[in-house]
C-alpha cells in the first residue's frame, strides 16, 4: 500500500516538474535557466494558481537570490513551485464567489456596475490595479453604450473563454 | 443606533475591500494566463520560423552535394546547375543596353522619377506608395542600375562619425512592412544631410511591400549616399526571397519585367555593405559574430562574391574553372571580370559572412552552431567581450531577432538588438523600435506599433486570434509528418489501445517534429485526453488532412511532397530559368532521385512516376509546378475559409 502511493506521488511530482519546466522555459529567453523576476507572477498564474499580490511577493522572496539579481533561477524556482502545486495552494476563485464579490460592490443591486464605480473600486481598494491592468479590464468588460459592466454576463464570457 | 450604523459602515467597508481583492485576484490570474497563451503562440511562430530557416540551410547542403556530383548525373549540365553556376549576365556598363526597350506609357499615372534624384523624388515615392501605387518597371530598373554603380564604390564597412549635433538613427528588420517605415519617417523625420540613418538589413520578404521599401531605401541612398547607410541582412539573398515572398511579390507586381528586376536585385544584394562602424566604437551588423570573426579579413574580402547563403563555395577544381569560363564568356567588357584567381570566396571567407548575417547572442558562454536556424552560431557574452576587445570596440548593434519591445539589450549592455517591424508574427505580437545615437551619449530607444482596427480589440480576442493562427500552423506541421508521428506513438502503445501517457506523447511530438515547445501546455489544443489523463493520439488528425490530388498518391508520398514543398518549389524556380512555370519531366525525375537520396526519403519510384505522368496534363513532357503545388494543400475540416496559410512562396 505504502509503496503504491509512494509511486503515485513520485509520478505526480514528475508530472508537476514537467509542467513547471514547460511554463518556465517559455519565458527563459536566454535559454540559460533564468527568467526575469517580473515574469514570475505570470508563470505561477499560468500554472493555475491565484496568489494575491502579497502572496506573490512572499513567493518571490523565497525564490530570489540572497542578493537579488533581477533574475530567478530555475533551480530555486522548481522546489518552491512544486510544493505550491502539491499543497494545492492559491486555488483559483470559484465562479460563484466571484459573482458574490461583484454583488457586494453593487450596493444598489442594479445587476451592473458603472465604469466609474469599477475604476474606483479596482484602483482604490484591495491591491489596486495598475493603469495598464485597469485599461485592459475595461476594454473587455465595459459595454460602450451603457458605460457599465453587466458582471454576470462578463463572468460567463470569461469562463467560456478560459475553457 | 449610532454604534450599529458605524459598525455597519465598517463592515461594509471591510466587505468592499474583500470583494475588491477577490475580483483583482481573479482578474490578475486570468490576465496572466492570457499573457502566457500569447507567449506560447509567439514561441510557436518563432520556433517554426527558425525550423524553416534550418530547412533552408539543409537545402544549401543539397545544392552543394548536387554541384559536386553533377558530372555523375547526366552528360549535360542540368538546367539547375547551369543556373547556379551562371554569374552576372548584366555586367553591362551601358545603361541603354541594360534598360532595353522599356518605355513608360503616357497612360501611366504612377510616380515618375527624375534622374539625378533629389529629395523631391523621395517625397514623391512616399506619397505614391501610401496610395498603393506601383512604381513602373522602367524606374525600378533605373534605380537599381544607378544604385549598383554607387554601391560598388563602397567599402565592406562604412565608417561614420557622430558629433554633438549629428545624431544617427539605426533601424532594424523591416521585412516589407511599409507602414512601419512610414511611421519611422513620420516620427523621426525623412533622411537628409542632418538626419542620418542606418538600415540594418532584412528590408524584404514576408511583408507585402518589400518592393516599395527597397525602392524608398535605394532612392534615399542615391540622394544621400553619405547619410543613408544600408547593411546587408540574411534576407538580402535571392534564394531566401524564393521561399519567403519577395520573388513572388515582384513577379506579381511586374508581370512583364519581373525576371529582369529579380536579376538586378540579386546583384544589388551582393554589393550591399556588410556593416557599419560608428565612431570606431560601435559595430552594426545584421546578425552577430562568432569566436573566429576577423574584422580585418572582412574589410578586405570581395563581398560581391557572396551570392547566397545557399551557395557555399564548392571545393572542386574542375568546377571552379568551369565557373571562370562561364564568367569570362558572359562579361560584356574585359575589364569587368574579377581580377582574383577564383570566382568564389574561400570557405573560410564565406563562413565569416554567414556568421555576421545569421548569428544570435545567447546567455550561455562560448560559441556553438546555431542549430535553430541552421547557419551562423550562438555567441555568448565572453565571445562578445573577446571580439570587442580585440578590435577596440565598445558595442554591437544587431537585428535579426524579433523582440516583443522592439529592442533588447544583453551581454551586459554590450549587445543591442533592434527590430523595426511591429506586429511581425501577428497583430499585437510586438512593438517596433529604432535607436538614436549621439556623440558621447547613451543610446536612446524609440518604440512604436502600427495600429489597425484589430489592435483595438480587447486583449482576450487578440490573444485568441493569434493563438488560433499559431495552432493552425502547428497542426499543418504535424500533418506533414503524420506517418512518422504515428509510428512514434504506436511504438509506445504496447497494448494497442490508441492511447499513451501525456509524457510519452510530449516526448514523441518533440523528437519527431524537432520543435522545442511546451507540449503539455499546448496539449488541449492539439489532441483529446480521457479522464485518466491519457492521450488519444489519433484524435489530432481527425479534423485536418492533406488534400490528395489524385488516387495514385498514397499517404507517405503526399506527406513527403507536402513537407518538402517549399524546398521543391525553390529548386523548381531555380531550374525554371525563364520563369515559365514549366520544367521538363526528365529534369524533374533526375532532381527527385537526387533529392530523395540526399534527404533520405523512402518513396517508391514507380508510384512517383505515376503521379508525375498524371501531372503532365498536356502530355508534352513538361510539368506546371505551380499547379503541382496547388494540388497539395492542407484542409482544416472546421475552417470556414479553407485557405492554406502556408502555401509555398
Amino acid at each position: 500500500r505504502a509503496s503504491e502511493s509512494e509511486g503515485e506521488k513520485e509520478a505526480i511530482v514528475a508530472d508537476f516538474h514537467k509542467k513547471i519546466k514547460d511554463a518556465f522555459e517559455v519565458f527563459d529567453h536566454e535559454s540559460n535557466n533564468t527568467v526575469d523576476v517580473r515574469e514570475i507572477g505570470t508563470i505561477i498564474r499560468s500554472l493555475g494558481c491565484c496568489p494575491t499580490e502579497g502572496e506573490l511577493h512572499d513567493l518571490i522572496a523565497e525564490v530570489e537570490e540572497e542578493e537579488p539579481t533581477g533574475f530567478i533561477r530555475y533551480e530555486k524556482f522548481l522546489p518552491v513551485m512544486t510544493k505550491v502545486l502539491l499543497e494545492r495552494k492559491y486555488r483559483p476563485i470559484p465562479e460563484d464567489v466571484l459573482l458574490r464579490a461583484f454583488e457586494v460592490l453593487d450596493t444598489a443591486k442594479h445587476g451592473f456596475l458603472t465604469k466609474e464605480e469599477l475604476i474606483k473600486y479596482m484602483t482604490e481598494e484591495g491591491e489596486p490595479f495598475s493603469q495598464e491592468e485597469m485599461e485592459e479590464m475595461l476594454s473587455a468588460a465595459i459595454d460602450p453604450e451603457s458605460n457599465s459592466i453587466n458582471y454576470k454576463e462578463y463572468i460567463t464570457m470569461m469562463v467560456i473563454d478560459e475553457n | 443606533m449610532g454604534c450599529s450604523s458605524s459598525s455597519t459602515k465598517i463592515n461594509s467597508a471591510k466587505n468592499a475591500l474583500k470583494a475588491a481583492l477577490v475580483i483583482q485576484n481573479w482578474y490578475r490570474g486570468y490576465r496572466a494566463r492570457l499573457k502566457a497563451r500569447q507567449h506560447y503562440a509567439l514561441t510557436i511562430f518563432q520556433s517554426i520560423e527558425y525550423a524553416d530557416e534550418q530547412g533552408q540551410m539543409q537545402l544549401s547542403n543539397f545544392f552543394s552535394f548536387m554541384l559536386e556530383n553533377y558530372r555523375k548525373i547526366q552528360n549535360d549540365d542540368p538546367a539547375i546547375v547551369t543556373r547556379l553556376l551562371e554569374t552576372n549576365l548584366q555586367d553591362s556598363q551601358n545603361k541603354h543596353a541594360y534598360m532595353g526597350l522599356i518605355e513608360v506609357p503616357d497612360s501611366y499615372d504612377g510616380p515618375r522619377l527624375k534622374f539625378p534624384l533629389t529629395f523631391t523624388d523621395i517625397d514623391l515615392l512616399l506619397k505614391a506608395f501610401q496610395q498603393q501605387q506601383i512604381l513602373h518597371a522602367y524606374y525600378v530598373l533605373e534605380v537599381l542600375f544607378e544604385a549598383k554603380k554607387v554601391l560598388k564604390q563602397m567599402p565592406n564597412f562604412t565608417h561614420i562619425q557622430t558629433s554633438p549635433y549629428k545624431e544617427i538613427t539605426v533601424c532594424g528588420d523591416l521585412h516589407g512592412k511599409l507602414e512601419d517605415l512610414l511611421l519611422i519617417f513620420y516620427k523621426n523625420g525623412l533622411p537628409s544631410v542632418n538626419n542620418q540613418y542606418v538600415f540594418n538589413g532584412d528590408f524584404v520578404d514576408r511583408g507585402k511591400n518589400s518592393t516599395e521599401i527597397l525602392m524608398i531605401l535605394l532612392v534615399s541612398f542615391l540622394v544621400y549616399p553619405n547619410e543613408l547607410h544600408l547593411n546587408r541582412g540574411n534576407h538580402e539573398d535571392f534564394m531566401m526571397n524564393l521561399r519567403y515572398g519577395f520573388t513572388r511579390e515582384i513577379l506579381q507586381k511586374y508581370k512583364l519585367h519581373g525576371k529582369k528586376i529579380l536579376k538586378s536585385v540579386e546583384e544589388i544584394y551582393t554589393w550591399l555593405p556588410i556593416g557599419t562602424i560608428i565612431d570606431n566604437e560601435i559595430l552594426i551588423i545584421h546578425g552577430g559574430i562568432s569566436e573566429s570573426t576577423d574584422l580585418n579579413l572582412l574589410h578586405q574580402i570581395q563581398r560581391n562574391k557572396m551570392k547566397s547563403v545557399l551557395m557555399p563555395p564548392v571545393s572542386n577544381r574542375e568546377f571552379d574553372s568551369s565557373l571562370k569560363n562561364k564568367a569570362s564568356s558572359s562579361s560584356a567588357t574585359p575589364g569587368t571580370s574579377e581580377d582574383s584567381s577564383s570566382e568564389q570566396l574561400t570557405k573560410h571567407e564565406w563562413e565569416q559572412i554567414v556568421d555576421l548575417l545569421w548569428s544570435d547572442p545567447k546567455g550561455r558562454k562560448g560559441c556553438y552552431p546555431n542549430t535553430s536556424r541552421g547557419g551562423g552560431c550562438y555567441f555568448g557574452p565572453d565571445i562578445t567581450a573577446k571580439i570587442l576587445n580585440k578590435n577596440q570596440l565598445k558595442m554591437i548593434i544587431r537585428s535579426h531577432e524579433c523582440k516583443p519591445d522592439g529592442y533588447d539589450i544583453c551581454h551586459d549592455g554590450k549587445v543591442i538588438t533592434i527590430f523595426s517591424a511591429s506586429n511581425y508574427y501577428d497583430e499585437g505580437s510586438n512593438r517596433g523600435a529604432y535607436i538614436k545615437l549621439c556623440y558621447n551619449t547613451a543610446p536612446r530607444f524609440f518604440q512604436y506599433q502600427v495600429t489597425t482596427t484589430s489592435c483595438l480589440n480587447p486583449l482576450h480576442q487578440r490573444v485568441a486570434t493569434m493563438e488560433n493562427r499559431a495552432i493552425k500552423i502547428l497542426k499543418e506541421r504535424m500533418i506533414s509528418q503524420k506517418t512518422d508521428l504515428i509510428n512514434a506513438f504506436q511504438l509506445r502503445d504496447h497494448s494497442k489501445t490508441g492511447k499513451i501517457s501525456l509524457a510519452q506523447w510530449a516526448f514523441s511530438m518533440e523528437s519527431v517534429l524537432e520543435l522545442k515547445l511546451p507540449w503539455r501546455s499546448l496539449r488541449s489544443h492539439l489532441v483529446k485526453t480521457d479522464s485518466d489523463g491519457n492521450v488519444d493520439y489519433m484524435s489530432s488528425f481527425q479534423d485536418v488532412h492533406i488534400e490528395r490530388p489524385m488516387e495514385e498518391a498514397t499517404s507517405p508520398l503526399v506527406e513527403t511532397l507536402y513537407r518538402y514543398r517549399s524546398d521543391l518549389n525553390i529548386i523548381f524556380n531555380i531550374m525554371d530559368s525563364d520563369h515559365s512555370g514549366l520544367i521538363s519531366m526528365e529534369e524533374f525525375r533526375t532532381m527527385w532521385k537526387l533529392f530523395t537520396y540526399h534527404y533520405n526519403v523512402q518513396i517508391d519510384d514507380s508510384q512517383f512516376d505515376e503521379v508525375i505522368n498524371k501531372m503532365d496534363v498536356n502530355k508534352d513532357g513538361s510539368i506546371d509546378f505551380n499547379e503541382f503545388f496547388m494540388a497539395f494543400h492542407v484542409v482544416h475540416k472546421y475552417d470556414k475559409n479553407a485557405t492554406d496559410i502556408t502555401l509555398p512562396n
